[in-house]
């Protein structure tokens, strides 16, 4: 049987070139990886190699021959023993047009219904799920956010011996936050790893030990210096499970103080929560107060996915109350109304939610009732809650610690608009850092971060109550 | 035509260290067999790959692997079952070593329902948990850190396993490799690290972007022992892998192993490959093609015939082709798949 050569697609883009030369002729013997022609792309002139062995029986394609169509034939080989002489040129419209997929011809109501399938609104996931209930009685046990953190991760990893966790200082010197105090002297230097400075590389290894059955706990001393790492956690944990088609989940937490601290300059005060927040195959968590933290990071390390679990070193030693039950689990994806209103919805995480709440009680003041949903949960991010309130104080204000360009209030404002336009009695609001990285000074850093008062004026302002 | 291919210009020796020799290494009959097989099932697999591509049903970028096939099948001869097998883009052969299934595999590259990622993940995105093969990474060097990490949960579970982490020379210049290594020897890892020097990272040959060009020498500084292997005779990788592998097993740590090997394909398929000569590629072809020399040791050795040889082929042209139809017969993922797979369901 006679072999037909195909004019090769010799780049993702190509669609015909030009056959520059032959090096083969009628009657030549031609053997797997020869090169038997040279053609040029619109990019360069390539080489190409004979696939299979034979006799060149006809050349089909006269050399400088230009626009020559990909896939039109352009010799024939004769194959073992097959008189090359008697083979004949194939009629012209050998083009091996059925050989590709988009001419199929099912496939045509095959792409109507993809078009159909995509949904209009952004689908965002919507739990059902709302946090347990605290039975009446239930001792409220006084609890620092850092502590509620270091009880989260010592009672998953009393609970599953796959739980470890992994960071700098994270063992023997107690954590460079003291998160993590006293998790070495209980569960040994193999479940609490110090690692040396090398975010990149403990990433990376946390990623691979997830992939391999373990469920990593890795601390970044502050979410600044995961930007090295931030490849591993989007590229390699984030899309995986997608790439292979459901078969490589990676269960890993990635865990550390985010946004500003205090007076320590733009490379150490970074909030990341719309970069995380933007990438599908992640969840992001970003609670407030001790209860959440505490049982947020549980629900996170149970997670089948990769979390990004944001903390803020501000809040690391305020005390909150944290009902103290054998399994205090928070659902990931819910938001909380921290106080219920009806004149304006404010939005906020971490540690905006303390100013929201703050703000809430200046408004009141002035007669104005503010509603302050916590998000908690920025992926999934728990658009029901939002607009439920939205419809009825028919005004936002959303407040982030971080940059507003393409932010997180960006975000919840054009889902508002989008899902509850004809309910908004004023523009949607924005509250958030000045767009300058942090400076130093006292003053300037003050000028820079939102607070407050920020929030109380951009309230009043939705209100019309200047 | 076919003595255009031995034309003898003066070519610089990439893989310097390859024996010219066909003296009979230590595998029996079986063994050599098996090689031989193996080694040609990646080629024609690849050769075929190559031909999908130029039919416009593979897309995108496609990695071939051809000329480097000793190493991967030298490797996985050593190794057991549980052991994990990573590695960076160019991973067909990789796959096919694990024994994934030539079909699956084809599929995934013509991006349909029936690939290893049901059609979404392509030639650089394929995983294999049952057959234990993590991928397939696209991002040079991040597969040395995931690999690391795969060994850390054999360490930290203690199962007497280890794994496998290949990379390139190209990959061995990435900040991240010296952060595994040196957290590899730290808690000393059952971890290979296998150095793929096929002397050109895409268009960038070695000399011109290393500043120490021996390669299995980068360990040194961390205290991992490093080799130097000709990576176009199989059956020295296998006895090279075998120290490897018993250096891990036995608690010792991580090993670095540079096969020099050779890649006759372009980086990828729109690589004119204009950064080496013809004649380069020409020679390493027609003196130091793993599977020739292979077939050679075979004949010599008197283990096989031409015919047995060609019969063997035939088969081997018979699972590819049927992989073909199959990856062009597969129908194109169905649309709902567009959102599953993006988190697992709690």
């Amino acid at each position: 049987m006679s072999i037909e050569i195909l004019m090769p697609a010799l780049s993702p883009t190509m669609e015909e070139g030009t056959l520059a030369k032959w090096n083969i002729k009628e009657g030549d013997t031609v053997e797997s990886g020869d090169v038997i022609a040279e053609i040029e792309t619109d990019k360069a002139t390539m080489e190409v190699e004979a696939v299979e062995e034979g006799v060149v029986a006809k050349l089909l394609v006269a050399e400088g021959t230009e626009n020559v169509k990909v896939n039109s034939p352009i010799a024939i080989l004769a194959e073992d023993g097959e008189d090359a002489s008697a083979v004949e040129a194939p009629k012209a419209k050998a083009e091996a047009k059925d050989e590709a997929p988009a001419d199929n011809g099912s496939d045509d109501a095959e792409n109507d219904d993809e078009a159909d399938a995509k949904p209009e609104v952004i689908d965002y996931s919507r739990p059902d799920a709302s946090d347990p209930e605290v039975p009446e009685g239930t001792n409220m046990v006084s609890t620092t956010v850092r502590d509620a953190l270091r009880d989260a991760m010592a009672e998953e990893m009393r609970r599953d011996d796959t739980v470890f966790v992994m960071g700098e200082e994270v063992a023997e010197y107690q954590g460079a936050y003291k998160v993590t105090r006293g998790l070495l002297d209980e569960f040994g230097p193999k479940r609490v790893v110090d690692t040396p400075i090398t975010e990149h590389g403990f990433a990376g290894l946390g990623v691979g030990a997830a992939f391999n059955g373990l469920k990593p706990v890795v601390e970044f001393m502050t979410f600044n210096f995961a930007m090295q790492a931030i490849d591993h956690i989007i590229n390699s944990a984030a899309k995986t499970l997608y790439m292979s088609g459901g078969q490589m989940g990676c269960p890993i937490v990635f865990r550390g103080p985010n946004g500003a601290a205090s007076r320590v300059g733009a490379q150490h005060s970074h909030d990341y929560s719309s970069w995380y927040a933007n990438v599908p195959g992640l969840k992001v968590v970003a609670p407030y107060d001790a209860a959440d933290a505490k049982g947020l990071l549980k629900a996170a390390i149970r997670d089948p996915n990769p979390v990004v679990f944001l903390e803020h070193e501000l809040i690391y030693g305020e005390s909150f109350d944290v009902p103290e039950m054998e399994d205090w689990v928070l659902p990931i994806g819910k938001a909380k109304i921290r106080r219920s209103g009806t004149d304006v919805t404010i939005t906020a995480h971490s540690r905006m939610v303390g100013y929201a709440l703050k703000a809430a009680e200046i408004l009141a003041e002035d007669g104005i009732s503010a509603e302050v949903i916590d998000l908690r949960s920025l992926r999934p991010l728990d658009t029901d809650t939002i607009v439920d309130s939205v419809r009825k104080t028919n005004r936002i204000v959303c407040a982030e610690e971080g940059w507003g360009r393409m932010g997180v209030g960006a975000e919840i404002a054009a889902v508002v608009t989008a899902e509850a336009f004809d309910y908004l009695d004023a523009p949607p609001a924005r509250v958030h850092q000045e767009d300058v990285p942090l400076p130093y000074a006292g003053n300037l850093e003050k000028l820079s971060l939102p607070g407050v008062d920020d929030i109380v004026k951009a309230a009043r302002a939705v209100c019309y109550a200047e | 035509m076919t003595s255009k291919r031995t034309s003898k210009t003066a070519v610089s020796k990439p893989a310097a260290k390859t024996t010219k020799t066909v003296a009979p290494g230590t595998a029996g009959k079986d063994e050599l067999l098996q090689y031989y097989r193996e080694m040609l099932m990646m080629r024609r697999f690849e050769e075929k790959a190559g031909q999908l591509y130029g039919m416009g049903l593979i897309a995108g970028f496609c990695h071939l692997y051809i000329g480097q096939e000793a190493v991967v099948t030298g490797i996985q001869a050593a190794l057991e079952e549980g052991d994990q097998v990573i590695t960076g883009y160019r991973d067909h052969a990789h796959m096919l070593a694990c024994g994934m299934d030539p079909k699956g595999v084809m599929a995934e590259l013509t991006g349909r329902e029936g690939g290893y990622s049901r059609g979404k993940g392509g030639s650089m995105h394929m995983f294999s948990r049952e057959k234990q093969f993590y991928g397939g990474h696209g991002i040079v060097g991040a597969q040395v850190a995931l690999g690391t990490g795969l060994g850390f949960a054999d360490w930290y579970k203690g199962n007497g396993k280890l794994s496998v982490a290949y990379f390139g020379d190209g990959a061995a210049n990435q900040g991240q490799v010296y952060e595994s290594f040196n957290m590899a020897k730290l808690w000393n890892l059952p971890v290979i690290y296998v150095i793929e020097n096929n002397q050109y990272a895409m268009g960038t040959s070695v000399k011109r972007a290393s500043s120490e060009t021996a390669l299995h020498k980068r360990g040194i500084s961390f205290g991992i022992p490093g080799e130097e292997v000709d990576g176009m005779d199989v059956e020295a990788v296998k006895r090279a892998a075998e120290k490897a592998v018993k250096h891990a097993r036995e608690g010792n740590g991580p090993y670095i192993l540079e096969m020099k090997t050779y890649r006759y394909r372009g980086h990828s398929m729109s690589d004119p490959a204009k950064y080496r000569t013809r004649e380069e590629v020409d020679d390493i072809r027609s003196h130091h093609d793993p599977i020739d020399l292979i077939k050679k040791r075979l004949i010599e050795g008197k283990h096989a015939t031409e015919d047995e040889l060609k019969a063997l082929d035939k088969d081997v042209k018979a699972i590819v082709n049927e992989a073909a139809q199959f990856a062009k017969d597969s129908p194109e993922p169905d649309p709902s798949e567009l959102y599953t797979d993006v988190l697992v369901e709690v």
